[in-house]
């Protein structure tokens, strides 16, 4: 790994900016920056959110299992809880549809001019995350911590070795990815 | 260099290229792509600016520091990749108000921003709660093949395709 390269503070700030710079070209070219497009995904009648986020879930779980394989990167699972991944899940989703974009779609939007994005949900989002972060501490016990599974992926639940779900978990994906396209959708 | 002024790529060839940036990332540093913990941070930033070094103290922000770091640089460079795409592309243009939301609900303003508000308020603390968001769940744990981050796109797509039902086939019919 390059482990001095990521030690480099200063550095590490601009290959955050470029990573950047290399996402919302992506996602603006992809026309998710839309609210038409994510309303769309969230409606069922418009797919290319979930071929977006799909081909790259396919092609990211691929390249990063195998630059770990190689000893060149590393796996950095989220902890999870059912109080924390499935309360916070539903009321992320709530709030998606009610917005219309999500906090990497709304950058996104916001550079290529959606006011509603940058006056409205931007203020909303800043509300919402500074909400959580003060209340957190009362919320811990009563519902974060409760149904705690820690960072499980699902090779460690399954107890095998990941490519083992890298490459069924591919080929469902692909071929859910071709049904969509040969169903018109 | 005429596919950098095309108006949309196939979604195929964006996947494939945020897939690709995702090595990157990893690789180089270390860190799988996601953007709700800058909004966080952000409003710690703001918070700061009022309540001074007593914002430090919360428990949150001892954790994820209001500070520049990798991933607020992420959120800033997604402002500017996609203005240099919509600018290419001859779609940039400053609008209010979406089209899908103008034909249903009208194209006055004021009620776009106060929903855009209050979704924002649901989503930037739910993202929180859960810890990630689209990209950091949605993509990034997905690929990972973490448990929390498949189990969150669940409740995404669920919260979300029902809450959309209900605003644009029933309050919208």
């Amino acid at each position: 790994m390059l482990t001095k390269l990521h030690t480099n503070r200063r550095l590490q700030l601009v290959l955050g900016l470029l990573a950047g710079i290399a996402f919302g070209f992506l996602l603006q070219k992809g026309g998710v920056t839309n609210y038409d497009v994510i309303l769309g995904q969230l409606l069922l009648t418009d797919f290319t959110m979930l071929k977006v986020m799909l081909s790259a879930v396919v092609t990211g779980m691929i390249g990063v299992h195998a630059l770990r394989s190689l000893g060149l990167a590393r796996l950095h699972p989220k902890s999870g809880s059912v109080g924390r991944t499935v309360v916070g899940g539903l009321i992320f989703g709530v709030g998606f549809a009610v917005l219309g974009y999500c906090p990497g779609t709304i950058s996104g939007a916001i550079g290529q001019g959606s006011l509603d994005a940058l006056i409205g949900g931007t203020v909303g989002i800043l509300v919402g995350s500074w909400l959580f972060a003060t209340f957190s501490p009362k919320l811990q016990k009563p519902v974060l911590s409760k149904g705690d599974f820690g960072p499980l992926t699902l090779p460690e639940l399954l107890k095998v070795n990941a490519w083992v779900v890298v490459v069924p978990a591919a080929v469902i994906l692909t071929t859910f990815l071709f049904a969509l396209e040969r169903f018109g959708w | 260099m005429e596919w950098l002024r095309m108006q949309q790529w196939s979604p195929y060839a964006v996947g494939i290229g945020i897939g690709i940036l995702s090595w990157l990332t990893f690789v180089l540093s270390d860190k799988p792509i996601g953007c709700s913990t800058a909004f966080a941070r952000f409003s710690g930033m703001i918070e700061r600016l009022f309540r001074g070094e007593k914002t430090l103290e919360k428990p949150y922000f001892k954790q994820y520091a209001p500070a520049l770091t990798w991933d607020v640089m992420l959120v800033v460079g997604i402002v500017i990749g996609a203005f240099a795409s919509a600018l290419l592309s001859g779609q940039f243009r400053l609008t209010w108000v979406p089209s899908l939301w103008a034909a249903t609900f009208g194209s006055a303003y004021f009620p776009r921003v106060l929903v855009a508000v209050i979704g924002g308020v649901l989503m930037g603390a739910g993202a929180r709660w859960a810890d990630g968001c689209t990209s950091g769940h949605g993509i990034s744990g997905t690929l990972q093949l973490a448990v929390s981050s498949w189990i969150a796109v669940a409740g995404f797509l669920a919260g979300g395709i029902v809450t959309a039902f209900i605003i644009f086939r029933i309050f919208g019919a």
